[in-house]
This record gives C-alpha cells, structure tokens and sequence, in this order.
C-alpha cells in the first residue's frame, strides 16, 4: 500500500465521518463547522488527482466565503431548534433506505465487469514544469471564454439579489438622493446677502468672505434665517 | 496509485449522504442548504476524477463553474432564509403553508 493510497484512505474517511456529523449533528453551528471538515479533506483529495487549482479555490471560496456566511446566517438567526428536529427518527428509515439504494445502484454501477473503473489506465505523470492553473486559464479564456463571462453575470446577479432581499428601508432613517445632489444649482444652496462692511468691528476679516458667507451683521435676524435656509437645503437638497 | 472508482465510490457515499440528510432533516433549511452543498461536492468530486484519469482539463473547468454557481446559489439561498425569518419568525418548514401546498 503506497502513501498515496494511505492518504486516500485517511482523507475519505475523515470527509464521511464529517458528512455524517453534517446530516445527524443537532446544532447548525456544528453541522457548518463539520461541513467546513468536509471541504477541507475533499480539497485534500483533489490535490492528490493534481486539481491544485481548484482544491485551493474550495478552501478559499468555500471554507473562506460560503461557510462564513452560512455561520452568520446560523449565528444571526435566533432559531428555536427543538421544533427543528422532529421527524428526524421518523424519516430515519426512509431516509437510510433510499440512501443506501441509490449508493449501491451507483457502486454496482462503478464496479461492474464491463465498465469496471477499478481497470481503468492510471493517468502518465505530468511533467515538472506543468502548471494546473495555467492549463485551466488556458481552457478558460479560449475554449471557454463565453461561459466564463455567464459566470461572471451569475455572480453580479446573486450579488444584487442578495442585496435586493435583505434591503429593507426603515422610515426614520435619512438617505441620500444622487440625482437631486446632481441637478442642484447655485442659487439653491447659495445667496449673496448684500451687507454694510462699515459697521463690522472688523471690517478687514468680514470683507474677505462676504460674498461667499452670509456676514452676519449684529442684530440682523434675516442673514440668520438665510444661514437657516442654506443648511435645510443642503442637509435635504 | 489509487484506482478511478476509489473516488467513485467516495462520491457516491457523499451523495448518498447528503440525500439521506435532507431526508433526515425536512424540517430545517439550514442543514438542507448544507446538504445540497455537499451534494455538490460529491458531484465535483466526480468531476475532478475523471478529468484527471481521462487527462482533460474540461472536467476542471466545470467544477470551477459549478463552484460559482453554488456559491450563487448559497448567498441567495441565505438571503432568502433571513428575509423568511424576518416576516415569518420562523424557518420550520413545516410552518410555511401560506401557499396551501
């Protein structure tokens, strides 16, 4: 038995163990904690069948991403689980069975004498200087190219579905509106009040930004209520 | 060297599991989703196997779309889940008969 079969046989045995843990553990937290087990080991595998790029790209988009969020969602949701487990020794039965008969359909299927895979040519080593993710590029961006942008409009979309579900508007909160902070002019944010420098204490400061800054000449409420219009206009354009 | 219907198998056994898991936990979508992506990961296993004993890197390629559309799938499937929690209280599939189904 040489290592590799060894290492077959540790990873695939762990990856069920932690599928069981998955479909029979009572908490979700734990289910997504063996899930993420599972991913990791199966990464583990594809790296023996030389799918370096994407057992990387499991544990980074699946351990990194997919799981994160799915142990947010667990952890966000304050869910009562007791409800959540009835029926379990009910289907147990039905479950195992159609289970087991569709394993054994497929092992016998795998297994058979005149498709048998355990026959099938072992692959030729590749080559030192073979780079997996460069071939996979490669396919990606010729042969593959349009499917490749699908995937791409896939993932723009759940982005935005996503985003679209869980948005919800509270009424009390303040929003922006871009178009108005566009189409504004100067005359709505913006008037010159015209003000008699003379009568400032200091008439050298108050020139300089007078037509800018309303002055504000003592006693005069009106340059006051100006300075009031101007911030209600611009806090709500 | 480890034979093509060694992984076969192993992705048979995941698959199985993961139907005897949504069998098992009908009434919990969270542990549902997790089986479908399990499901997925025997299926990608599958994949993988035979793109490397037949030596061809298409098989690759649709995993790596595979792994995309899961991931698609998992963000709005967890959108759903938390906008169903929101309105309903609740994400007992047993308690979701509003459409008389």
């Amino acid at each position: 038995m040489d290592l590799k079969l060894i290492i077959f046989w540790v990873f695939s045995l762990v990856l069920i163990g932690a599928a069981i843990g998955v479909i029979t553990t009572r908490n979700p937290v734990q289910a997504a904690l063996f899930l993420v087990l599972a991913f990791v080991n199966s990464s583990i595998i594809w790296m023996l069948m030389e799918a370096e790029f994407l057992a990387i790209t499991l544990v980074l988009v699946y351990v990194g991403a997919v799981m994160v969020l799915f142990l947010f969602v667990v952890m966000m949701l304050d869910v009562n689980l007791v409800p959540l487990r009835e029926g379990f020794t009910r289907y147990l039965p039905v479950g195992g069975l159609v289970a087991a008969a569709i394993v054994l359909q497929m092992i016998l299927l795998i297994r058979v004498k005149w498709v048998d895979a355990s026959q099938y040519a072992q692959p030729l080593p590749k080559p030192a200087d073979y780079s997996n993710t460069e071939a996979l590029g490669m396919a990606m961006y010729t042969d593959y190219l349009f499917q490749f942008e699908v995937a791409a409009v896939i993932l723009l979309v759940a982005i935005i579905a996503a985003i679209a579900l869980t948005m919800r508007r509270r009424p009390l909160t303040k929003y922006q509106r871009p178009a108005e902070q566009v189409l504004v002019q100067k005359a709505d944010r913006l008037r010159v009040v015209q003000v008699n420098s003379e009568d400032n204490q200091n008439p050298a400061v108050m020139s300089n930004y007078a037509a800018a800054v309303p002055a504000v000449a003592p006693g005069d409420t009106s340059v006051d209520d100006a300075i009031d219009d101007a911030t209600e206009q611009g806090a709500k354009p | 060297m480890i034979p093509l219907s060694h992984f076969l198998t192993l992705g048979a056994v995941l698959f199985g599991l993961s139907i005897a898991g949504i069998f098992l936990n009908r009434k919990n979508i969270i542990i549902i989703l997790m089986s479908i992506e399990l499901m997925l990961l025997a299926v990608n296993m599958n994949f993988v196997a035979f793109s490397y004993f037949l030596d061809d890197t298409a098989g690759q390629v649709f995993v790596f779309f595979i792994l995309t559309v899961a991931a698609a799938e998992a963000a709005i499937g967890l959108a759903i889940l938390v906008v169903l929690f929101r309105t309903r209280g609740t994400i007992n599939v047993g308690d979701l008969d509003q459409l008389q189904g």
